[in-house]
């Protein structure tokens, strides 16, 4: 059985466009946040590691 | 207890990797729940159709844009009274995460406006302000990148916070300011009777708190990680001088 609050009629285009475009701005950004967070984790830890420090607080 | 203790950076990554176990999964779970009722659960309404179900993006979105160049707002202030690194960070932190939520703003204002008002954009006082705001997102975050001395940078990035946070404020009540243009006044007030259908209200609330939620997660997320760049930078730049 269809649910009939998905039946998106003649503005169809207009809703999964605007869904697309949001999710996909939100997805990269939480993509970009994580590499680069992980990027300097790992750098820091090298950092740290050859210079015989302590690992950072967290 | 002082508020400022979190101002050291060791206090701050140990408190904010305990409260981001907890935000994750809020996060995951309100965003979900709010959009997916939203977008499956809600009836077309009488003059919009379909197209309803893009306030459960729009709406949330743009208040976001705007709250979060009023937290880099405060962030700005305290480093520029009190010089806590932590509050120049957070502010450089949210910069990106609110350029994003204008951006989404502006784009899904449009994509419902072509067929609601005949058009993609108009030069409405609230359209205008909001394009401006997000152009002063690009502005900051293009001045941070472009000095060197992390706290020059922050002290430029701060006053141009202030200067900005006068767009902020007119993206919020241009609507009240000049009472004309496209766009609809407020739909959500804390002072009156909500304008919004029970069967919308919900989804949106549920929708709202994802979102704030997320933008919580993001800002103690990237914060974190701009901590851990200024700590290597400083490792770094001892390791050439020895």
């Amino acid at each position: 059985m269809t649910n009939p609050d998905l039946v998106l009629g003649k503005y169809e285009v207009t809703v999964l466009s605007a869904y697309a475009a949001a999710l996909a701005l939100i997805v990269f950004l939480v993509v970009v946040t994580w590499l680069r967070g992980r990027v300097v984790r790992r750098q820091l830890d090298e950092v740290e590691a050859r210079q015989g420090r302590g690992k950072h607080a967290d | 207890m002082s508020i400022w203790k979190y101002a050291n950076p060791v206090i701050f990554m140990q408190t904010s990797g305990r409260l981001l176990r907890w935000l994750v999964p809020l996060t995951a779970v309100l965003m979900a729940v709010g959009l997916v009722w939203g977008f499956a659960f809600t009836p077309p309404e009488e003059n919009q159709g379909s197209t309803v179900k893009i306030i459960f993006l729009h709406v949330p979105a743009a208040m976001l844009g705007i709250n979060a160049w009023l937290m880099m707002l405060v962030a700005s202030l305290v480093w520029l009274v009190r010089r806590h690194h932590v509050s120049a960070l957070a502010a450089k932190a949210a910069a990106p995460i609110g350029a994003t939520m204008t951006l989404i703003a502006l784009i899904t204002g449009a994509i419902w406006g072509e067929p609601m008002w005949g058009t993609w954009w108009a030069w409405d006082p609230r359209l205008t302000s909001f394009l401006i705001l997000f152009l002063f997102y690009l502005g900051y975050l293009a001045l941070w990148e472009a000095i060197e001395d992390p706290d020059t940078a922050a002290d430029l990035t701060s006053v141009l916070c202030l200067v900005g946070s006068v767009f902020a404020i007119l993206s919020r009540y241009a609507v009240n300011f000049w009472n004309q243009g496209l766009h609809q006044g407020a739909s959500l007030t804390l002072m009156q009777k909500q304008h919004v259908a029970d069967a919308y209200w919900y989804p949106l609330m549920i929708s709202i708190g994802g979102f704030l939620c997320f933008f919580v997660t993001m800002v103690l997320v990237r914060t974190r990680t701009e901590i851990r760049a200024r700590r290597l930078q400083a490792l770094l730049a001892r390791e050439r001088m020895a």
